[in-house]
C-alpha cells in the first residue's frame, strides 16, 4: 500500500532533499512510523512524545486529501492506498514570548 | 539582502496598519529560487491577536498548493508586531519554518492606524539564529537601472 507524502522544504534534509516520498500505514501513527524507518529523524519532528502520550506537534499541519489531520482523528486518522498527503509547518509567530 | 518593490512595501505596510491592533500576517511568493518577492497574498491572523500570529490551516494548504500550481515559494514571509520593535521574538524564531524566507517584520507600536513612518526589517532565520539583512526598496523589480531609495 503506497501513499504519497509530500515533505516540506525544513524537513527535506531527512528525506535526502525529495519534495515527496512513499511511505505505508493504515493510520497516521503507522505511516509516520513506516517514513521513520526510511528517514530517521524525521518522526521527532511530527510528533510529540512529552506528557506520556504521542501527539501531533501543535506547529505542524498534517492533510490527508486536502483535510487538515485534526478533523480526521490525528494519530488515528485511518489512511487508504493513493490518499495524499501533504505536511506542513505552520506560519505562525508574535511579538509576546509564548515558548 | 532583501529586494522589494516600493508598491509591495508600502502594501505590507498599509496591511498592518490596518489591521493594528491585532498582529497582520502574510507572504509575498515569487518564482521557486529567483528571490523576487512579485505576488502580495494577504493571509487572515487565525490567532486574531496583538500578541499572535498563525495562518488559518485550510488557507495555509491553499496558499501552498497555489504556489505549487505556479512553481512559486514564499520569497517573503511577514508579520507586524503591534507593541514591540520589529525583531524576531523567540516566539516567531522557535516557529520560523521556512530558511530560504526573507522574514520581514513592521511594527505598529508608534503610530498604530495611523499616517506616520514604520520600522520595516528584514532577517533570516535558520537553525535558531537571526541574520538581520540590509532592506533595497526598488520602484520596480523589473528595472535594474532604476534609482534606488533607502528602506
Amino acid at each position: 500500500m503506497a501513499i504519497d507524502v509530500r515533505i516540506p522544504t525544513i524537513l527535506r534534509p531527512y528525506t535526502g532533499g525529495e519534495k515527496a516520498v512513499a511511505g505505508e500505514g493504515s493510520t497516521l501513527a503507522t505511516l509516520i512510523d513506516d517514513l521513520e524507518a526510511r528517514h530517521p529523524g524525521i518522526r521527532e519532528r511530527l510528533v510529540d512524545d512529552a506528557d506520556g502520550g504521542a501527539d501531533l506537534r501543535r506547529f505542524v499541519n498534517i492533510y490527508v486529501n486536502d483535510e487538515d489531520v485534526r478533523f480526521l482523528g490525528g494519530l488515528d486518522a485511518e489512511l487508504s492506498d493513493g490518499d495524499q498527503i501533504v505536511v506542513l509547518p505552520a506560519v505562525a509567530g508574535g511579538g509576546l514570548d509564548h515558548q | 539582502m532583501l529586494t522589494i518593490d516600493s508598491a509591495t512595501r508600502d502594501a505590507i505596510i498599509a496591511h498592518a496598519k490596518r489591521d493594528h491592533p491585532n498582529e497582520a500576517c502574510g507572504i509575498v511568493a515569487g518564482p521557486e529560487g529567483s528571490d523576487r518577492p512579485e505576488r502580495l497574498v494577504e493571509m487572515l491572523n487565525a490567532a486574531g491577536s496583538p500578541t499572535f500570529y498563525e495562518f488559518d490551516s485550510g488557507e495555509l494548504l491553499t496558499l501552498y498548493k497555489e504556489m505549487w500550481a505556479k512553481d512559486e515559494e514564499p520569497v517573503v514571509i511577514y508579520h507586524s508586531h503591534t507593541a514591540t520593535e520589529a525583531y524576531p521574538s523567540r516566539t516567531d524564531i522557535g516557529l520560523a519554518s521556512e530558511p530560504g524566507a526573507h522574514y520581514v517584520l513592521v511594527s505598529t507600536r508608534e503610530h498604530g492606524n495611523n499616517d506616520g513612518p514604520v520600522e520595516f526589517r528584514s532577517y533570516r532565520i535558520v537553525d535558531g539564529v537571526v541574520t538581520e539583512e540590509e532592506v533595497h526598496v526598488v520602484p520596480s523589480l523589473d528595472d535594474p537601472n532604476s534609482p534606488e531609495e533607502d528602506a
